[in-house]
């Protein structure tokens, strides 16, 4: 067995490899990000919703897309669902990024499903009292969540959401099953191209942990200085 | 899809058995079974560190539990796919690299929930144990673990959930699971994608779907009778 030699991953062609999948699954994970969010907070309040059919759109999208693992949406947003485009469509998209295009969309209806759920019972944290007293006040539905029960209900929810980020920024690495040249993906091109698997997967678990720390560090400090203010 | 379901539904279910290596759906629930059973005494002694009074056993093992959970599941194969066969010095088959890796990842994410059932006792069970002559161990294991066991059951239903949504990432390391062969039909009949992997997700719904009604319905079911008591 060679000896241990970080020299190899931390400069030169093969660095950069690395950075570039580390810089990509970053991107992956911001995009999804940016993009779960609004959709989450939509379904968590159609959860709420007066009107039975709204609730019944929000349950059915959660229980369905949670009970599928993200590769079995990733195979589905890369084999299955450019099938029904129309050719012309189809060949346009497979010139461009597709593989990218598949991993976030599939990233962004697994991630905001839990997402959803965990802004819900924030919501539901809430007293009801809230919501009657906006409504009596001559608020609407969509006013008073949005002026009175969203802000009051942050404290509660940002703790796990920023969980869910965190596990969004894990979830990225199976991007790779469908080809996206994130960390995961460069990471086992390096190995393959070196023999050097130990130090490639040695940094690229660095790099992975070391976000995670960052994330866990901001959810510990927010908790400090928001904490739940018990009514 | 239902002429898929005639010509490649055994296929999908069993794998090539018995004329070849098992696989398919039941290798999937083979897979994740095995790897919540032999993950659980991983969990307990983890959890046991983790709330050990002594600093040489909580310390590695809490920061090993930070790394873990920091890790994804995929790292953790590669490591597992990569690692084995250094250390044992003989070819390890796929099956094999997916449990360990499975059995480790799942054994700090259950550490976790039993630490939450031990601590979510009372503390007069432990002290009124010990005061009756019993050990830590035999405490631990006589009184408080299987109470503990008893409040934690809707979290490990939960965890079997992701854990055969876990086994799904078996197909990178081309483990013949349900998604793999999945793949493989699809490479049989590439003009039908879109009927295979909805199939494919149906599959894991109605697995996963009852399963986590089954836990809703435990947690209600445990919380009423642990009123009454």
């Amino acid at each position: 067995m060679n000896t241990f030699d970080l020299s190899v991953v931390l400069s030169g062609q093969y660095h950069e490899w690395l950075v570039s999948g580390f810089l990509l699954s970053i991107q992956l994970a911001l995009i999804t990000l940016v993009i779960a969010l609004p959709l989450a907070i939509v379904l968590a309040v159609l959860r709420l919703a007066p009107y039975a059919p709204l609730r019944g759109i929000s349950i059915i999208y959660v229980e369905a897309i949670r009970n599928v693992p993200l590769l079995a949406h990733m195979l589905f947003w890369y084999f299955g669902a450019p099938e029904l485009l129309p050719a012309g469509i189809k060949a346009w998209i497979y010139q461009h990024n597709i593989e990218a295009v598949s991993a976030v969309i599939a990233l962004v209806l697994y991630t905001a499903a839990y997402m959803a759920e965990d802004i819900r019972s924030g919501l539901r944290a809430i007293p009801k009292e809230q919501m009657e007293a906006g409504r009596t006040l001559g608020f609407g539905f969509i006013s008073t969540m949005r002026l009175v029960i969203l802000p009051q209900s942050l404290r509660v929810t940002v703790p796990p959401l920023i969980s869910q980020t965190l596990n969004l920024w894990k979830n990225t690495s199976i991007a790779m099953v469908i080809g996206v040249a994130e960390m995961m993906y460069q990471a086992q091109q390096v190995e393959s191209a070196t023999f050097r698997g130990f130090e490639s997967f040695a940094v690229t678990t660095a790099g992975y942990v070391s976000v995670s720390i960052v994330i866990t560090l901001l959810s510990s400090w927010y908790q400090q200085r928001y904490p739940v203010r018990s009514a | 899809m239902l002429d898929i379901i005639q010509t490649y539904g055994l296929y999908y279910l069993i794998g090539q058995y018995p004329n070849g290596p098992l696989g398919g759906l039941l290798m999937t629930l083979i897979l994740a079974a095995s790897a919540l059973v032999l993950a659980f005494p991983v969990g307990v002694v983890l959890a046991l560190c983790r709330i050990s009074p002594f600093a040489i056993l909580r310390v590695p093992v809490t920061g090993m539990v930070y790394v873990l959970r920091g890790t994804p599941l995929l790292m953790v194969i590669f490591w597992a796919y990569f690692l084995l066969p250094t250390l044992t010095g003989q070819r390890t088959d796929q099956f094999g690299t997916m449990l360990v890796a499975l059995v480790i990842f799942d054994g700090v994410y259950l550490a976790e929930i039993i630490r939450a059932g031990i601590l979510g006792l009372p503390r007069g069970q432990m002290e009124s144990s010990r005061s009756l002559g019993f050990s830590y161990l035999s405490t631990m294991l006589l009184v408080i673990l299987p109470q503990a066991f008893r409040n934690m059951l809707p979290s490990l239903v939960n965890q079997f959930v992701s854990t055969i949504k876990e086994t799904s990432l078996g197909y990178i390391i081309s483990l013949s699971e349900v998604s793999f062969v999945a793949s493989q039909i699809s490479a049989q009949l590439p003009t039908k994608p879109i009927e295979i992997y909805a199939l494919l997700g149906l599959t894991y719904f109605v697995m996963c779907f009852s399963l986590s009604r089954f836990a809703y319905w435990l947690e209600k079911h445990l919380a009423v009778r642990s009123a009454k008591v």
